[in-house]
């Protein structure tokens, strides 16, 4: 069981390795929708400060929506994913693993740029630590809810447009959360609550996605 | 009476088409009543003035907007437990006019708000959740219209739906308590104010006729879905010759 759930991980970050181009999009792709917002609303460094968190994790959102539509398309064209849905195993280990690689691809360099990205918003150390802490937890969550709108729209035309419709609502708890751990650190409120409270979305996230998305994609390919 | 005997397609259109006109009769009426009794028989509020009218027509949507979307996710999930044509086509029948309320609560919550508070919005706990249940009703109707086969499209969006549906009381609860952190404005509506009882009186038929209104636009829409989905079928063709 755990052999398969690894080699689904391993073969996603492999193929993500071989193709650095599509991958480096995304996170390109979240460097600059961040960087774009001091140009809109200026530059002044108490302003930026206020709305940084909240910019940085929209923008994770927004990267991790880019890449989604590819976690089952490319193996839904080429017939692989019918054969890993006839497997033994059962299929949402199939799904927790594509949600999993999804995230080790995407998720993990988002956490070592937000950092840079949380300097030029003028965030001091401990916010940027707790920026780093939530996005940690809360990726995972974009990751997983993410799969399931990947199954739902698996093989329709306009299918990536789509995807951010179905999901992005689905996020507001994460981003509330997130960003809200980020602020209690900047506002002396503290930020164990929303981390908690953070930690908890993951868990249901964990549970029941998985199970979701594995029943999308039989919806979607049979 | 067996219950059963309607799950059928063949045996619901014709059920459909007789109730229709019934539905559709009381929700007219109802409104009337509903609509004479706001506007003629309660009292001018003495704080929001005539402003307050708004209300009969505000809360009933939003109630509705919600209780839809609630018996959508029910008929969601019946149909992927024992796989009813119909469960789907009630489901999907349902959608628009859920989506119909939340723009109806929100623009209504905008022309009351404007007077009362000097905003057509603000990032209140309920009016955010009601925006993203707005959402939620496009994604939907959305995936469904997205995708060709009607099969497909049944499940996958029963499947949106009941995710939604575990959804709505975590995005609801995260929502309320981002309002109250940031403190942003100091109005509530929590703080319902005591009414009068014609008032109560006139929201309570309104709704009513607003439940009227649903269910008659909606067994209307679910029969034009079910012969689409039957045109093949005898039945169908009969009941399409003689229209024709």
């Amino acid at each position: 069981m755990l052999k398969f759930l690894f080699t689904v991980i391993r073969r996603d970050v492999l193929l993500a390795g071989r193709r650095r181009g599509d991958w480096l999009t995304a996170q390109f792709f979240f460097v600059m929708v961040v960087s774009l917002f001091p140009l809109g609303v200026g530059p002044e460094p108490g302003m930026l400060r206020i709305i940084g968190p909240g910019v940085v994790w929209v923008a994770a959102l927004l990267a991790s929506l880019l890449s989604l539509e590819r976690m089952f398309a490319d193996d839904y064209r080429d017939g692989t994913l019918e054969h890993m849905l006839l497997s033994p195993y059962p299929n949402t280990l199939l799904t927790l693993g594509k949600a999993i690689a999804h995230w080790i691809i995407n998720g993990i360099p988002l956490l070592l740029i937000a950092p840079l990205l949380g300097i030029q918003f003028n965030l001091p150390t401990e916010a940027l630590r707790m920026l780093v802490l939530s996005l940690a937890i809360g990726t995972p969550i974009l990751s997983l809810l993410g799969s399931i709108g990947a199954a739902l729209t698996l093989g329709l035309r306009g299918g990536g447009a789509l995807v951010t419709l179905l999901i992005l609502p689905l996020y507001v708890p994460a981003l509330i959360f997130g960003a809200g751990a980020v602020e209690g650190v900047l506002s002396g409120t503290g930020s164990e609550a929303h981390l908690s409270l953070l930690g908890a979305f993951l868990m249901v996230s964990l549970l029941l996605a998985p199970w979701v998305s594995a029943m999308a994609l039989k919806v979607s390919v049979e | 009476m067996n219950w059963y005997h309607y799950a059928s397609p063949s045996t619901f259109y014709p059920l459909a088409g007789k109730l229709v006109p019934w539905f559709a009769v009381l929700a007219f009426i109802l409104t009337t009543v509903g609509l004479y009794i706001s506007f003629f028989v309660a009292p001018t509020d003495f704080q929001q003035g005539e402003g307050y009218r708004i209300i009969f027509i505000h809360v009933p949507a939003a109630w509705m907007s919600m209780f839809i979307y609630v018996v959508m996710a029910f008929w969601s999930a019946i149909g992927l437990a024992w796989n009813t044509r119909l469960s789907f086509v009630m489901a999907r029948a349902l959608a628009p006019t859920g989506a119909m309320f939340t723009f109806v609560a929100l623009w209504t919550g905008a022309f009351w708000g404007k007077p009362m508070w000097g905003a057509w919005w603000v990032w209140d706990a309920r009016l955010t959740s009601e925006l993203i249940l707005l959402f939620l009703y496009v994604g939907v109707m959305a995936l469904q219209a997205a995708i060709d086969d009607p099969r497909r499209a049944d499940r996958a969006g029963a499947l949106l739906n009941l995710v939604g549906v575990i959804n709505v009381p975590i995005i609801y609860f995260s929502v309320t308590w981002w309002n109250t952190l940031h403190q942003g404005s100091s109005v509530s509506l929590a703080r319902a104010p005591s009414m009068a009882q014609t008032m109560l009186w006139g929201m309570l038929v309104m709704a009513l006729a607003a439940w009227m209104y649903t269910l008659a636009v909606a067994l209307a829409r679910a029969r034009t879905l079910i012969l689409d989905r039957e045109r093949r079928t005898e039945w169908a063709r009969a009941v399409l010759e003689v229209k024709a």
